[in-house]
């Protein structure tokens, strides 16, 4: 890979993945802060707007820096992308400009209200503007995933004379299937980051001993939303997401399993290093027929190997892909189990005495970030060497007058200003959760 | 089709320029009008539920562009790299001051975020209205639809050009002034006290500026492209447009004449759309001039997304539009009237 491509796929990675850490968990806050805010008008209790004035504070922190990490993607498509926007702008400008229209002003003004009208709004239009929030955040995930679905599955354009591509059917771009699949899963993972975080704010009050009802309050819909939204992330959704892949991107299915043979009764590898050099999975621990179960239905089905496409198909990053997918998978495992233990135990009502467990759920909030974030990495790699899976090479996607150096440059400015933003974010989130509840 | 394109692109910056330029023009003023805590926090009171929507503006203009004319965004975007950077880091800078300042009630952390913001907000307009320099002067677009521009070169207008020279710099200033000025109507109107009193008293040699380097600018385009004004017989609209301004800027004039600071700011907000529709409409249809050679410019006709992408896109925005529009006069209408100070630890 050449130093330019490197530097702007580089580039765009960072600040792509660093951006998505924001919007997954304001997405996921955006759910939680509509049932609080719901229950605060069916129950009549204040403990509710309590817990829904403290999220929107975090909310707007998050949503701030979301925003902020957000602009830069938008114009790199024209800055380090301007070939591929040339090419495939005139189809996926319609998404992207359809986020600005109807999300992101939805997100925008509501969020206002909701920040700075409890007063002048009264109980049942701040509920709404609490709705208004939801629906602009999850509609702006939608018009992103439908953008990158494009991508990985184009449907609804023409190849023009000039090779630039056009848009055809406007409904079948819209509502790509691979968009729809997508979408529920990404979704999931969101709802997953936010119930881990409410729930580990209430988990570390309650062993602190301080703030009880609200802690309560939290350990409760942060088990109950990320018990369900972790089982709903593996199936249906993961599910369906790994069915897609298998049906319209074979190869890069075999490059997350590391398999390079095809045959029928394949297997799911939970561990083992791939070594490109040799073509093959160091160590493995393998579960026969489970993989062709998985993507076909079938413990006999065929899975195709990697041997069977051509070289210059593979994914370019195959240990990345690899360990990432695994990654994704056992942490959502994982997920499974300690979100249903701790809903087990919240039923029998022994949650708040189990102190291990409270632990856990105080230090695994990290976890969904680097859950969510490798299989964003899934999803991206598993489409290299494409922009656009089977019509764009990435390498003709980039900006080609751009000098390397400049890339370079703009690079380690975003990591500097990165670090910076990060640290603060994290500086002042902390600070919130210290001062508590009723702070202000 | 394509012209309705360009008018709806062009509304759309405008709209940005008229809506975020008084929050711009807000940060740029405000460690001179409001001097204490309590006078600043009513400054962000008054922007601070509005100026994340006007934002929105900028992403929604970038949005239109690039499904109407993605070659046009292709080709300024990649070439203007390190310019468009700036206007990146400023973007993040100035949203982040606003957003922290509000979270710890320390002088240092709070002087540091107010510096930074009116700094990033003064800093925006220069590299907008330096973007509008650009497109009226040209840049080196060859065969290959592409450019990548130095920032600056010999500070020459002619070959070879740099992103920054004494017409960009020059058109530059005559935005932030713009905006500054614009701003200080904003605030005059929201506010009330000491704030009100320095704004209406800052607006009025901002205005005379704003006029010295209108005046400046339009001679110096002359001699930068002259095509510009040999447009002007044919295009009606650039007639309505400066029809426009000049009545914004008698306006603006009678407004602080009379200490009307909403018809001021009325005012200003019509010579601003004026200042562009007349730029738009002498420009039109080019949308990136080539210096090299006008066959090489990009236009609404050789560089939109086709009828099919076009008429798409005009059907879902002639309904997202009228709804973006009613929660501007919903913002608005709640919170009409003067602002005070927000209490600590609401809103900012």
């Amino acid at each position: 890979m050449d130093g330019l491509l490197f530097w702007h796929r580089f580039q765009f990675g960072f600040t792509a993945t660093f951006h998505y850490l924001f919007p997954q968990l304001t997405m996921g806050l955006a759910l939680l802060i509509l049932v609080f805010k719901g229950l605060a008008l069916y129950r009549g209790e204040e403990r509710f707007n309590e817990a829904a004035r403290f999220w929107i504070r975090i909310f707007g922190l998050t949503f701030g820096v979301g925003v902020v990490t957000g602009i830069p993607l938008e114009f790199q498509f024209g800055t380090n992308w301007a070939r591929f926007s040339r090419d495939a702008g005139g189809v996926i400008g319609q998404t992207l400009a359809m986020e600005g229209m109807f999300a992101f002003f939805l997100e925008s003004t509501f969020l206002g209200l909701l920040v700075w009208g409890e007063k002048k709004l009264g109980p049942r239009l701040h509920a709404a503007a609490a709705l208004a929030l939801f629906l602009g955040s999850w509609l702006s995930g939608y018009f992103i995933v439908a953008t990158n679905a494009f991508m990985q599955h184009p449907v609804g354009h023409r190849v023009l004379a000039d090779g630039t591509l056009g848009l055809e059917h406007f409904g079948a771009f819209l509502f790509n299937p691979w968009a729809l699949v997508q979408y529920a899963h990404t979704m999931t993972g969101a709802v997953v980051t936010g119930a881990f975080v409410v729930a580990a704010v209430g988990a570390f009050w309650t062993l602190q001993g301080i703030h009880g009802a609200q802690a309560r309050l939290y350990l409760k819909a942060g088990v109950l939303a990320g018990f369900i939204g972790a089982c709903a992330a593996a199936f249906p959704t993961g599910d369906l997401q790994g069915k897609q892949v298998a049906r319209h991107q074979p190869v890069a299915l075999a490059a997350m399993e590391g398999r390079w043979q095809s045959g029928r009764y394949a297997e799911v590898n939970l561990i083992g290093q791939p070594d490109v050099a040799r073509q093959r999975l160091d160590n493995p621990v393998r579960l026969p027929g489970v993989l062709s179960f998985i993507a076909y239905g079938s413990f006999s089905s065929d899975v195709k190997g990697l041997d069977d496409f051509p070289r210059d198909t593979w994914p370019t990053e195959l240990e990345l892909l690899y360990y990432g997918f695994h990654i994704m998978v056992g942490l959502g495992t994982l997920f499974i189990g300690l979100m249903g233990l701790a809903a087990l135990l919240l039923w029998k009502g022994r949650l708040e005495r189990a102190r291990p467990l409270l632990w856990c759920l105080m230090l695994a909030f990290p976890f969904p970030f680097i859950a969510n974030s490798a299989g964003w990495m899934v999803a991206e790699l598993g489409r290299q060497p494409w922009l656009v899976f089977g019509l764009l090479r990435t390498a003709s996607g980039t900006s080609a007058l751009v000098h390397p150096g400049q890339t370079v440059f703009t690079t380690l400015g975003f990591a500097g200003l990165y670090l910076v933003l990060g640290l603060l974010y994290l500086f002042l989130v902390a600070r919130e959760v210290a001062n508590g509840p009723e702070a202000h | 089709m394509e012209m309705l394109w360009f008018w709806m692109v062009s509304v759309v910056v405008a709209l940005y320029a008229v809506m975020d330029g008084f929050d711009f023009g807000a940060g740029a003023l405000h460690l001179f009008v409001a001097r204490d805590d309590r006078e600043r926090r009513e400054v962000l009171a008054a922007i601070g539920p509005l100026w994340d929507g006007n934002e929105v503006w900028l992403l929604a203009g970038g949005g239109l562009l690039f499904l109407g004319f993605p070659r046009v965004l292709a080709a300024g975007f990649s070439g203007f790299y390190l310019a468009m950077f700036m206007v990146i880091w400023t973007l993040i800078i100035r949203g982040i001051s606003i957003e922290f300042r509000s979270h710890v009630a320390d002088r240092l952390w709070r002087a540091f975020w107010d510096g930074a913001f009116a700094l990033a907000s003064a800093l925006m307009p220069v590299l907008l209205g330096a973007a509008l320099g650009n497109v009226v002067r040209g840049v080196p677009l060859d065969g290959s639809g592409f450019f990548n521009i130095p920032l600056f070169t010999h500070w020459g207008v002619g070959n070879p050009v740099g992103i920054l020279d004494w017409y960009t710099l020059l058109t530059g200033l005559l935005v932030l002034a713009t905006l500054t000025a614009h701003g200080a109507l904003f605030l005059a109107w929201k506010t009330s006290g000491a704030v009100h009193r320095r704004c209406m008293a800052a607006a009025r040699p901002l205005w005379a500026v704003v006029a010295v380097l209108a005046l400046a600018a339009t001679f110096a385009t002359a001699r930068v492209n002259p095509d510009v004004y040999a447009r002007l017989p044919h295009a009606p609209l650039a007639w309505a447009g400066m029809a426009l301004f000049l009545a914004g800027l008698g306006t603006v004039a009678a407004g602080l004449a009379k200490g009307r600071p909403l018809a001021a700011f009325l005012g200003s907000g019509a010579f601003i759309v004026g200042l562009l529709a007349a730029t738009a409409a002498c420009v039109w249809p080019v949308m990136l001039r080539s210096t090299l050679d006008p066959a090489f410019s990009l236009d609404a006709h050789n560089a939109n997304a086709g009828a099919y992408g076009l008429r798409t896109g005009l059907r879902w925005w002639v309904l997202a539009f009228p709804i973006v529009i009613a929660y501007f006069a919903m913002l608005f209408r709640i919170h009409r009237g003067k602002v005070e100070a927000a209490a600590d630890g609401e809103g900012y």
